[in-house]
């Protein structure tokens, strides 16, 4: 039951192959609250990811994260990838120190709320980051808790992002990149274990 | 020691747009763009960031933006960059014509930061 370099590439494959699934889902959440190119953008992220693990295997959990994070940050091109790109630089960082998931999604969403300047309320994925990573240090992760997650933040009014240009017309939408966050909370509950 | 300014945009065409406004009053003033993705769509790029930063010929830089993920993305770069790179959250336009205007007529860093103030608006 531990992090290894090996499940990490199982996770975030499961991850990559959700978010192309989804693709055309998280871009239409991105259309009446922002740009509609969340799919999209998260789409080529991942694909870069997977490339970027396929061409050269990570020899390192720190070198996995890392890898993941240049990809996402060179290739996302919207708001999602520096802030994905640094909740994975983050890890990078605290995988030096610990495989604890709890400890490195902690580490990951603090880079997050730092970054985009986002707190738990404003109807983004530190909405789903945050309560989160809260459970996996509670070893409590179910895909319960990320739905429900994800789902809390239709009734936000955003207060970051693009989506926040709109103020109270955003209520009545999820975030899409709560959603997209919420893929990867499951692709890490689907992973054998890693938890 | 000189001082450049760096433009970002989502958009290629208003990150190459915007300085040739520049160039009218501040043509000696070292101006570098970065505008979209990696591929040239809507988006912002930390690598082009980056490469625009290394390209001015100044080793100090006020950098202008125009919305949210521009700012992550120079940040990223900011952190990365052996320059001292100033980052301003003002309207992108005024702003860059008011800084271009006054550091061709040779005003110190204090007295341009002062006059963005009043155009902070992010
Ligand atoms: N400042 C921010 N802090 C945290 N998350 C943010 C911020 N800005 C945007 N986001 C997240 O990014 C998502 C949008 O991503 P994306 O559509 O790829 O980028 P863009 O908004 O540049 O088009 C939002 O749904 C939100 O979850
Ligand atoms: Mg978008």
């Amino acid at each position: 039951m531990a992090l290894t370099v090996d499940n990490l590439i199982e996770w975030i494959n499961n991850f990559s192959q959700k978010v192309n699934e989804h693709k055309d889902y998280l871009s239409e959440l991105d259309t009446p609250i922002g740009d509609g190119d969340h799919g999209n953008n998260m789409a080529r992220g991942v694909n870069a990811v997977q490339e970027s693990l396929t061409n050269k295997k990570p020899a390192e959990l720190t070198d996995a994260f890392k890898q993941v994070a240049m990809a996402l940050i060179s290739k996302v091109g919207g708001a999602s990838g520096p802030l994905y790109g640094t909740a994975f630089l983050e890890m990078a960082k605290k995988s030096k120190d610990t495989t604890d998931l709890g400890e490195l999604f902690t580490a990951a969403n603090e880079g997050v709320k730092k970054r985009g300047g986002a707190k738990v309320g404003d109807k983004t994925m530190v909405d789903v980051f945050e309560p989160l990573a809260e459970k996996l240090t509670q070893g409590l992760l179910e895909q319960s808790e990320i739905d429900e997650a994800v789902e809390g933040t239709k009734d936000l009014v955003a207060k970051k992002g693009r989506a926040s240009y709109l103020g109270e017309r955003s209520v009545g939408h999820l975030d899409p990149g709560a959603m997209s966050s919420g893929y990867l909370f499951s692709a890490l509950i689907e992973t054998e274990g890693i938890l | 020691m000189s001082l450049g300014i760096t433009i970002v945009s989502h958009v290629p065409e208003i990150a190459a747009g915007l300085p040739k406004l520049l160039k009218q009053v501040a043509a000696d003033v070292p101006l570098t763009y970065a505008g979209g993705t990696d591929d040239g769509d809507i988006g912002t790029s930390m690598e082009k960031i980056n490469q625009a930063f290394d390209d001015n010929s100044a080793d100090e830089i006020l950098a202008f933006y125009d919305l949210g993920s521009a700012k992550m993305n120079l940040e990223m770069a900011q952190e990365m960059s052996e320059k001292t790179i100033h980052l301003y959250d003002t309207a992108l336009i005024e702003s860059a014509y008011t800084a271009a205007s006054l550091l061709q007529a040779g005003v110190s860093l204090k007295d341009v930061e002062e006059q963005l103030k009043p155009l902070k608006v992010k």
